[in-house]
């Protein structure tokens, strides 16, 4: 059994997560309170990772950040490491990836809490960051989980988009998913098996838990 | 020194719904707001509380809430007001206890204590319950006494006792009524409005059609298409004189003259009570009527009669003694008993009909 890929998969996983915890709940919160007319095109900006194909992510991505990119070459005199083809680029196009998967859960969460519990929080002084942390996120503590569970997933899942930026560096990019695909094509079929299997398991258990938890504490109507 | 007052001079306009209104209000007792649904009556505390936004001035004891000349707008958290809405807005994530902490750990200094208030609005045996398992009535009464822990200058209420039983309301009502805390009271029940408000404003069409005491706004035929006709009527101020248990009646005396009603054991003699008297419960007679089982014949003088030309009923005032009582006649009996103002005439008043 090779730990090295797992190990390295929910690392990332685990990090996209924090890192699209913080960057996508106040795009949730804007989306779920704003009138502004430019809502809906980012709405539409926000879900076009569900309907690109990886590769089409995975190439602009490359283009985003190679070294010899604006962004890519900062990097590279900032930290003497190339974004492409390492762990901190991953964890860029990855968080790109998941976006949807953190930010339509949240905001369906956001939208459902409403205006109302954080006036009725405004009429007994709470100042609408105090009223956000204890109204607002309890209330929501649901979408949170489900959104958590579903970017974590989803990230653990990815496959395309880690193949063009990331390659298959062992322990800096060769996750489980990249791990199975070379199994295959050494026809290593035993091993392709214990990590497919373990995904597959890993898969249905977190969607077990994502379904039990929306059956297990109905919304109650305030 | 500011004056103890909330002047209000706002403008909203809320898609094809604009509201206007410019007053003064004193800042103390009930100023019941009044109204047909749809007239801006919530929009109005909305203003006041920040929630919606407004144009114009709105200040509180001199303190700046809104002005739109120098760009203050005050965000709702730091105007000193409690709320509680139609709805009630519990937080559904806490139990009673919760709800009434996350008030008292935000409030002002001052004012009623957090046991004060449970036993108030008698929520002891609620206090660990989850605001699932409330019914409407108690949720409301939670929501009461979450307003009230803020220890705000001003209180708006939005039909705080819509969901309340009678007794309860009765109970709450004079609880209210003693705190020193002033309120401006959204009701569409006028019973409510005249047992509890000092002043009352009517608004309708986002206008402000009537403002003054109560007693004078409930009189005052020409807006009675607002009060609402069914429920037109007076107040009427009475000295209890004593209690007759063997018939179960309380008997009054209003304007020099008695009336007996259903016995109320809260009324001791002496006490003076205030007693709404609907004017479809009041017949006028122009000769003292005999045999009749209706037992309160007050009499009285015709101040005011207005025939409305397209119904069939006429509105008639009639003074007895200090006070004065509303009647709702057919416009047919007015011309037939040939009634005109100041002349002596007797109202008769089932006496099952008093609300308090």
């Amino acid at each position: 059994m090779e730990l090295g890929p797992i190990w390295l998969t929910a690392k990332l996983a685990g990090v996209t997560t924090l890192v699209l915890l913080a960057l996508g709940t106040p795009l949730a919160w804007w989306l779920a309170h704003t009138r502004a007319a430019i809502k809906p095109a980012i709405e539409a900006l926000t879900a076009l990772p569900l309907v690109l194909p990886p590769t089409v992510l995975g190439f602009y991505l490359l283009i985003l950040l190679h070294p010899g990119s604006v962004i890519g070459s900062l990097w590279v005199q900032a930290t003497g490491d190339s974004l492409t083809f390492s762990f901190s680029g991953l964890v860029i196009a990855s968080v790109v990836y998941s976006l949807p998967f953190m930010v339509q859960p949240l905001q369906t969460a956001f939208a459902a809490v409403g205006r109302a519990p954080l006036e009725a929080a405004a009429s007994l002084r709470a100042s609408p960051l105090d009223a956000f942390a204890t109204v607002a996120v309890p209330l929501a503590a649901r979408g949170f989980l489900t959104a958590c569970v579903l970017t974590f997933a989803h990230t653990v899942g990815e496959f395309g988009v880690v193949l063009m930026v990331g390659g298959n560096i062992p322990d800096e990019t060769r996750v489980v998913s990249i791990a199975i695909y070379e199994h295959v094509e050494t026809l290593r079929y035993a091993d392709a098996h214990v990590l497919s299997a373990g995904l597959l398991a890993f898969s249905f258990v977190v969607l077990l838990v994502v379904y039990s938890i929306n059956r297990r504490f109905p919304v109650h109507a305030v | 020194m500011p004056s103890e007052t909330l002047e209000l001079d706002v403008t909203a306009r809320l898609g094809a719904f604009d509201l206007k209104a410019a007053l003064t209000l004193p800042m103390d007792g009930i100023t019941a707001v009044f109204g047909p649904s749809g007239g801006g009556k919530t929009t109005l505390l909305r203003m006041i509380a920040g929630f919606e936004t407004a144009r114009g001035r709105i200040a509180l004891r001199g303190e700046q809430w809104l002005d739109s000349t120098r760009r203050v707008d005050l965000p709702p958290h730091r105007r000193s007001v409690g709320c509680v809405f139609q709805d009630a807005r519990l937080f559904g994530h806490l139990t009673v206890r919760g709800n009434l902490l996350y008030a008292a750990r935000r409030a002002r200094d001052g004012g009623a204590s957090f046991d004060e208030v449970v036993a108030a609005v008698d929520l002891a045996s609620l206090l660990s319950r989850r605001v699932a398992e409330l019914s409407g009535g108690e949720r409301q009464r939670v929501a009461l006494a979450r307003s009230l822990l803020t220890h705000a200058s001003l209180l708006l209420l939005d039909e705080p006792m819509s969901a309340l039983d009678t007794e309860r309301k009765a109970d709450i009502l004079s609880y209210l009524e003693a705190l020193s805390v002033p309120m401006l009271y959204v009701s569409h029940a006028v019973d409510e409005v005249a047992l509890l408000a000092e002043r009352t404003l009517v608004l309708a069409d986002g206008r402000v059609r009537a403002f003054g005491a109560t007693r004078e706004i409930l009189e005052r035929l020409d807006i009675q298409s607002i009060t609402g006709r069914f429920e037109a009527g007076t107040l009427v101020r009475a000295r209890v004189v004593e209690h007759d248990s063997g018939y179960q009646l309380t008997i009054l005396e209003v304007g020099g003259q008695r009336i007996v009603m259903p016995m109320s054991t809260r009324l001791a003699a002496g006490d003076f009570a205030r007693v709404r008297v609907r004017a479809r419960d009041v017949a006028l007679a122009t000769t003292r009527p005999q045999d009749l089982s209706i037992r309160n014949v007050l009499s009285g003088t015709l101040i005011d009669l207005v025939r409305e030309a397209d119904s069939p009923f006429a509105e008639a005032l009639v003074e007895v003694g200090d006070q004065h009582l509303q009647a709702r006649i057919t416009r047919a009996s007015a011309d037939e008993l040939g009634l005109s103002v100041g002349q002596n005439l007797y109202a008769l008043v089932k006496s099952a009909t008093f609300d308090q």
